[in-house]
């Protein structure tokens, strides 16, 4: 044990700037990946609970290392190529996928000013990063020189730009009431005597729910998950895709996932902010636990969104974006100036 | 500009939604179909060729795999065309116990034709509880054939033997214990009918749970609403029976226009279609679920009043019994020939449909009087149905081919025999 010491401080006293930043860079990452392979974990149990099956329950305490296993598995495993696949954008592929879903994560703050990035102009950067991901999806499906995945990267490409464009008009929302684009103030205007219905969901009701609904698209999760459409086009853009960078694929998707489901609360139910009042002690209090309760909450809504629906066709997705979701928010962020133009929603306490 | 060119894509036979070797060639622009080209013939094994080789009563079996998931039904025409030739009468409980086993047999493939339907459109939680409902039926295929799928149970004369009076129970295991065994036990304390009693009062209520998830969706509704519409005239056109023609809205049913077994003896309805699209077949089958579970409660009323023999006491067709063989020299001698060379059937020719789950499902039977028949002809209807797809998905966008493969409920065990 004692040369493993000495070892870990030859290198944190040769080379500090390094050391630094790998900390830097794996303390976020590492709880977000164990986060990843416990709600994979959990999204087939309750999927099994759902379809009176039982899930994963041979590998560890109740299935709980199968997700670990899987993953052990897809590395090893050999990477296959697609005959006459451009090799270096189909690797590339999947890691402008992760990229952006990994680093929208640096805004995200789990306590007033706690995040690891306190940008004021958080709000945009994890757009930006959000619309980042869809490239690497593009890529995979072109790369792969595979009818099935072209398709699956058309829809993908056609949803996620459609589906953004309500996403941005409900965050227009969200902006007007907070007059901020810093996450944490995003939280505290929720803030308020009025315990939960200061929160915005209340005044942004229809907002709350197309953002929530234009997340599960955006994440191409089921019942939107035509990008994958598993009984049409296979798995869609990465139906050519073994081993590691199938993986990474995978990572990303239930990344983005639980970023929605942070993203949800933060935005519109007061992130860390306790449902009840100040005075019920410790469960008026604010806390991280109220996030991970929240987000919590959404990500198993994902999961039970997957057990339940049909999938829509392609076109019917369209339609719902740009027929239904956006002359909506168009509306609310009309009603949303007035509401603060008159003064009848406030921000902060 | 440039000139966009449509592309052909392969749909199978490797796919998800093939349902088995379903290998189509689709001519696409974008998403839009512009010409599918069913390819068959993957699973062909040659069963008229080899019922031509074989005395009579060792085909019974092949029928049981050619629709692999409504075994009873096909078994039905099989010996109902060898009775035909034959000219013998059947008694009167196995006839009660085929129109029953007929009955299990729908919902056996309404199961799984919702649950792969629904799985195909991406309702995953459908299959699952379908297949839960199943398993009791299997068993109850079990308990009287032995065998959960191919059950070779009818026989010219006949069934092979009559239903068991004592319903097999899970015994205690590693996996099932406790509280487990007993929810897996309550229904099988009684006979094989108490057991199926006790299902059929259950079904309705199971019906429901799908019709909740299915029926008035939105999403299901979008799905299939519109999609891959059949004219009646279309549909007679194309020779299509059972749900594809029903769901178009024509009254025609075997069971009702020509009816074979006790079919005429029981009472139910046909459900009809208005709009003949994928959304009217959907609600046609499940109401024939329905209608299926009101026939079998009538057949186990009947068969719990009227016990009696369920072969025919004809030794040159049906085997002695075993106690008899042993003191009998006659009865030995019709075993040793039955089950050596079979029995001769006259010369002659016909032919004999059952409304199957999924249509009109036909043997004709040509026999030169020896104990192999002179040449046998499967009448499948998924076979029939399938002929329709170009036609019917022209202008369909690629999801809906796969809905409308769901709709045809097409198995291939039938389709390439």
């Amino acid at each position: 044990m004692n040369w493993i010491i000495a070892a870990f401080d030859w290198f944190t006293t040769t080379f500090p700037t390094l050391t630094m930043a790998l900390g830097l860079f794996l303390f976020p990452l590492l709880p977000l990946i164990i986060a990843v392979a416990m709600y994979v974990w959990w999204e087939r149990k309750v999927i099994g609970w759902m379809h009176v099956r039982m899930g994963p329950n041979k590998v560890g305490p109740f299935g709980l290392a199968q997700t670990f296993a899987d993953v052990f598995k897809l590395l090893l495993k050999e990477v296959i190529y697609p005959a006459n696949a451009s090799k270096k954008l189909f690797l590339l592929a999947p890691l402008w996928a992760l990229i952006p879903s990994f680093a929208a994560w640096a805004v995200i703050p789990i306590g007033s000013h706690q995040a690891w990035a306190d940008a004021n102009a958080g709000l945009l950067f994890l757009l930006a990063m959000t619309s980042m991901g869809v490239y690497g999806i593009i890529l995979a499906g072109w790369a792969s020189n595979s009818r099935y995945a072209m398709l699956g990267a058309m829809r993908a490409a056609a949803q996620t730009i459609s589906y953004e464009i309500a996403m941005g008009f409900s965050l227009v929302g969200v902006l007007i009431l907070a007059g901020s684009l810093n996450l944490s103030e995003i939280v505290n205007a929720q803030a308020g005597s009025k315990g939960l219905f200061e929160w915005f969901w209340f005044p942004l009701l229809p907002m709350f729910v197309i953002y929530f609904v234009s997340g599960v698209a955006e994440t191409n999760r089921a019942p939107f998950d035509v990008a994958e459409g598993e009984s049409e086009i296979v798995a869609g853009f990465h139906v050519e895709y073994s081993g590691a960078p199938f993986a990474v694929f995978f990572l990303t998707e239930y990344a983005n996932m639980i970023l929605i489901s942070f993203l949800a609360p933060i935005l519109f139910l007061g992130g860390w902010l306790s449902p009840f009042p100040a005075s019920w002690g410790v469960l008026g209090a604010p806390g991280w636990w109220w996030l991970a309760a929240k987000a919590f909450f959404f990500a198993t809504a994902y999961v039970w969104f997957r057990a339940t629906f049909p999938r829509y066709r392609y076109d019917q997705i369209m339609r719902l974006g740009w027929k239904v979701f956006i002359p909506i928010t168009i509306v609310w962020v009309f009603v949303a100036g007035c509401l603060k133009y008159f003064g009848w929603v406030t921000a902060g306490a | 500009m440039q000139e966009i060119r449509s592309y052909t894509m392969n749909f199978g036979p490797q796919h998800p939604a093939a349902h088995g070797v379903l290998r189509l060639v689709l001519e696409m622009e974008g998403e839009t179909v512009l010409r599918v080209d069913p390819h068959i013939g993957l699973l062909h094994r040659a069963t008229e060729k080899l019922a031509e080789s074989k005395p009579f009563n060792q085909s019974i079996g092949y029928m049981d795999r050619l629709d692999y998931v409504s075994m009873m039904c096909n078994e039905h025409a099989y010996v109902r065309a060898i009775e035909n030739l034959l000219g013998v009468e059947v008694p009167e409980r196995a006839q009660w116990i085929r129109t029953m086993f007929d009955e299990i047999t729908r919902i056996l493939n309404h199961l799984m034709w919702i649950g792969s339907n629904g799985l195909d459109l991406g309702a995953m939680a459908v299959f699952l509880y379908a297949f839960r409902e199943r398993e009791e039926l299997m068993d109850v295929y079990e308990a009287v054939s032995g065998a959960r799928m191919h059950a070779t149970y009818y026989r010219p004369g006949g069934v092979y033997r009559d239903l068991p009076e004592q319903m097999s129970r899970y015994s205690e295991s590693r996996w099932h214990k406790g509280k487990d065994l007993e929810r897996l036990n309550r229904w099988r304390g009684g006979s094989m009918l108490d057991f199926l009693d006790a299902f059929t009062e259950d079904f309705p209520r199971r019906i429901d749970e799908y019709e909740e998830l299915l029926t008035t969706n939105r999403i299901w509704k979008q799905r299939t609403v519109d999609i891959g519409v059949v004219s009646p005239e279309d549909a007679l056109a194309w020779g299509m029976s059972g749900p594809m023609l029903r769901g178009s809205g024509v009254e025609w049913d075997l069971r009702k226009k020509q009816p074979y077994a006790k079919y005429a003896e029981v009472d139910f309805d046909i459900p009809v279609g208005v709009n003949g699209d994928c959304y009217d077949r959907y609600l046609v089958r499940v109401e024939e679920m329905r209608q299926s579970n009101r026939i079998i409660k009538q057949c186990i009323a009947w068969l719990r009043a009227n016990p009696g023999p369920v072969m025919v006491r004809n030794f040159k067709v049906a085997p002695p019994s075993r106690v008899e063989m042993k003191d009998d020299m006659e009865a030995l001698i019709h075993h040793f020939k039955l089950f050596t060379e079979g029995y001769c059937v006259p010369a002659g020719e016909t032919y004999a449909a059952v409304e199957a789950p999924k249509g009109e499902f036909g043997i004709y039977l040509v026999s030169d009087g020896a104990n192999k028949p002179f040449r046998l002809k499967c009448r499948a209807p998924s076979f029939v149905h399938l002929s329709s797809m170009d036609s019917i998905i022209r202008g369909h966008m690629l999801p809906d081919v796969v809905a409308m493969i769901g709709t045809y409920d097409v198995v291939f065990g039938e389709v390439d025999r």
